[in-house]
């Protein structure tokens, strides 16, 4: 495929501007991505360093540190930076890169609504900053975010100042995903080059379909949750307030309707990475493609009615948390059809183990394991048991880290040679591979045996005989939050040189994925595809 | 470039204009759908009760005509009684005896003590709850300070009576129960309609 730079007027075709302008006025869906995949890197070590401190509180019982409304402050920023701040930036960026490279786009559909959706997150994680300050700041402060991410009133009515910062960021990254979906789903419906029709594209177009699809349906209730919260706070208003006629549970509905599809939101565009990594390191198409897809809508609309599965215990009738749990357990119906096709897909292929098939293998156990534990949480009366402990903490680590952050990490080995023109360095990779997942598991597997002991979640201090399952977990955290410097240095490292990548890096590339990307040399020009091309 | 990729560029700017504003209508909707919700949860629990696994959380209010039934006294039940003032509420409020031990089927009064600290009059509703819950329909209240708002003037003081009965029918393995009130302010800028004020009462 050859590439033309067209010899027009327009100065901008020959290259990108030089300069801050070309990221401040950027509308290259390269550069965006760029920008994302930084800023999520940045958030990883602002929402890790949160950890850090938490399981340096948590080493022995007792309070050492700081206060327990400014652990509850981390505990409660530590999951939104990472979910908002990083496993969806860095989803999109991966979005941004490859989605119009893949279907033979010149760039996204919506450039400039591109550009306003990057730089809405700066200013959402100022805002996130300016919340954990504030109560200190301000001399009528209050006390800092205690709530968790979920944000429950009557507690959230009852924060500072910081909760008002934490519902406005909340709001400019609810704005920010919305975008970026609506940009996403116009995208793969209108910009496909001729005969990339939709049951060719790769699976990693079909999850992001399905994730943008989910964003636009929840974020705008979470939106709308937030905004009565800002409204009871502030306008006398009794959403939530059973003074007033309210009930704080409506709260819980809501956030739950948009809480759970987020967990989807967060784990699809990792399975969508997963289904180009394993064959194109088995060297064997992808087994099943359509059930895939179709699994991935099946699970993206249950996922849709099943949220109060988080909400057991708060005295539902039995009716509705049978129909919950059902409801819920039916879920892990596509999610094993997934795990299935991606070990057909391996099953006597020849298949090689470079870091980003290693990271794909890990996702599957690990990933499946965290299925296990939730369908336990599932059941009704063993959730009575588990709500709120450390189990549930270890359940949904297991899920998201692997689920979702360890997709990303086999998405960026999987294309730092695309992006950067480079090969990594193999061998760094794969010491990073295995010291994250050693250190992963060393973390979050001892907070299921807390956790069914009983050592419950989001509490500064705990009782005396957690402490050995503690003091591992924090050796693990502190041996995981390590590892990352060398994920860091590796990235810098393929940035500044190595060995030239060519355009299909992998012997596997084009069996992996039957997208477009692989045509373009590595790195793609600043415009790629300007004249569309044509599938066969 | 000619003609015909520039007819293609326009051709494609129109689609996503018209695919943009259709994905934005649903942002809209389902940003309305979020507080739609308001009205369509309260209808839930009402019509539904999705809300109470009980049904009735806060027990029943006596049919006075089934009241007459025989005490049970080869058993006790212990009553204990739990008060707790909302935020927002400038009030003392606490039971005169912290729990009692009364037979199945017995008529029993207890009373609540109530007093305004604050300098100006309120009138505040208290909304009950029993724990646990399997017990609730078998607790039915005879009259309650909860059926209706209660007013307290600037410094004014009262002592709110409850009279209930628990009904023999009630399994054997429910020793203690748990009658919990919480007071909340209604002089907020929303009040409770009459209708949902016999909810709170009622069922959830
Ligand atoms: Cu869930």
């Amino acid at each position: 495929m050859s590439v033309a730079t067209t010899h027009d007027h327009h100065h901008d075709h020959h290259g990108p501007p030089r300069g801050w302008q070309r990221w401040v006025y950027s509308t290259n869906h390269k550069d965006i991505g760029t920008m994302y995949l930084f800023f999520a890197l940045f958030m990883l070590f602002f929402g890790g360093a949160m950890a850090m401190y938490i399981r340096a509180e948590l080493f022995m019982p007792g309070v050492q540190l700081a206060s327990p409304d400014f652990y509850n402050n981390m505990v409660t920023d530590h999951a939104l930076v990472m979910v908002f701040g990083m496993v969806m930036p860095a989803a999109a960026g991966m979005a941004n890169w490859m989605i119009p490279m893949m279907i033979g786009a010149p760039d996204m559909a919506l450039p400039r609504l591109n550009n306003l959706s990057f730089w809405l997150l700066p200013a959402a994680a100022i805002l996130l900053m300016l919340s954990i300050v504030a109560p200190y700041i301000f001399p009528d402060g209050g006390t800092p975010v205690n709530t968790g991410w979920t944000l429950l009133p009557p507690l959230s009515v009852q924060n500072g100042i910081g909760m008002d910062f934490t519902i406005f960021a909340i709001h400019t990254l609810g704005v920010s995903s919305i975008l970026a979906s609506i940009n996403i789903v116009t995208t793969i419906l209108n910009m496909r080059a001729p005969g990339m029709t939709m049951m060719k594209m790769p699976l990693f177009v079909w999850a992001w379909f399905f994730t943008a699809l989910l964003l636009i349906a929840v974020m705008p209730v979470l939106a709308g949750a937030v905004t009565m919260l800002l409204f009871d706070r502030h306008f006398g208003t009794s959403f939530f307030d059973a003074a007033g006629g309210g009930d704080p549970i409506l709260f819980q509905h809501l956030f739950w309707f948009f809480g759970h599809p987020e967990v989807y939101v967060l784990l699809l565009p990792s399975i969508g990475v997963l289904g180009l990594v394993i064959p194109t390191f088995a060297r064997k198409p992808l087994f099943g493609y359509k059930a895939l897809v179709y699994g991935m809508g099946v699970l993206a609309a249950l996922g849709m009615v099943v949220w109060a599965h988080h909400q057991y215990t708060i005295g539902m009738s039995l009716v509705a948390t049978n129909y919950f749990m059902i409801g819920t357990i039916l879920i892990s119906i596509p999610v094993g059809l997934m795990l299935m096709n991606f070990i057909f897909t391996m099953w006597r292929g020849s298949m090689t183990f470079e870091t980003p098939m290693l990271f794909g293998i890990a996702i599957i156990l690990m990933f499946s394991f965290a299925g296990v534990t939730g369908v336990m949480l599932a059941v009704v009366p063993a959730d009575m048991q588990y709500h709120d402990t450390m189990f549930v903490v270890a359940h949904f680590h297991y899920a998201l880290i692997p689920g979702a952050v360890f997709g990303l990490y086999a998405g960026v080995f999987y294309w730092l040679p695309k992006w950067t023109g480079h090969m990594y360095n193999e061998r760094l990779g794969q010491i990073f591979f295995w010291w994250t997942t050693i250190s992963f598991n060393l973390t979050f597997f001892p907070q299921h045996f807390s956790g069914l002991a009983g050592m419950p979640r989001r509490i500064v201090d705990y009782s005396i005989q957690y402490t050995e399952f503690n003091m591992i977990s924090s050796i693990g955290g502190f041996l995981f939050g390590l590892s990352h410097l060398l994920f860091l240095f590796i990235i810098i490292q393929t940035i500044r040189g190595g060995a030239k990548a060519p355009a299909k890096p992998w012997e596997g590339s084009q069996i992996g994925t039957p997208g477009l990307e692989w045509t373009l040399p590595s790195p793609p020009p600043f415009h790629s595809f300007t004249e569309a091309p044509v599938i066969k | 470039m000619n003609d015909a990729p520039l007819n293609r560029a326009e051709l494609t700017a129109a689609k996503n204009k018209t695919v943009t504003r259709r994905l934005f209508l649903v942002v809209l909707g389902m940003f309305g759908f979020g507080f739609a919700m308001v009205p369509l949860y309260r209808l839930a629990c009402e019509v539904g009760g999705i809300n109470g696994v009980a049904g009735t959380p806060a027990g029943r209010v006596a049919d006075t005509a089934a009241i007459p039934k025989p005490v049970d006294t080869s058993r006790v039940i212990t009553v204990q009684l739990d008060a707790t003032v909302n935020t927002g509420l400038p009030w003392e409020f606490r039971p005169l005896v912290k729990q009692i031990q009364v037979h199945p089927g017995e008529k029993v009064a207890v009373s609540y003590y109530a007093k305004n600290l604050s300098d100006q009059p309120i009138t505040g509703q208290a909304v009950p709850g029993i724990t646990p819950w399997q017990v609730t329909q078998h607790f039915s209240k005879i009259e309650c300070f909860c059926f209706t708002q209660q007013v307290l003037q600037p410094g004014e003081a009262k002592e709110m009576p409850v009279y209930f009965t628990i009904d023999p029918a009630v399994d054997k393995q429910y020793a203690t129960v748990t009658l919990s009130y919480t007071f909340m302010n209604t002089e907020r800028d929303y009040t409770l309609t009459p209708a949902q004020h016999a909810a709170m009462n009622t069922s959830h």
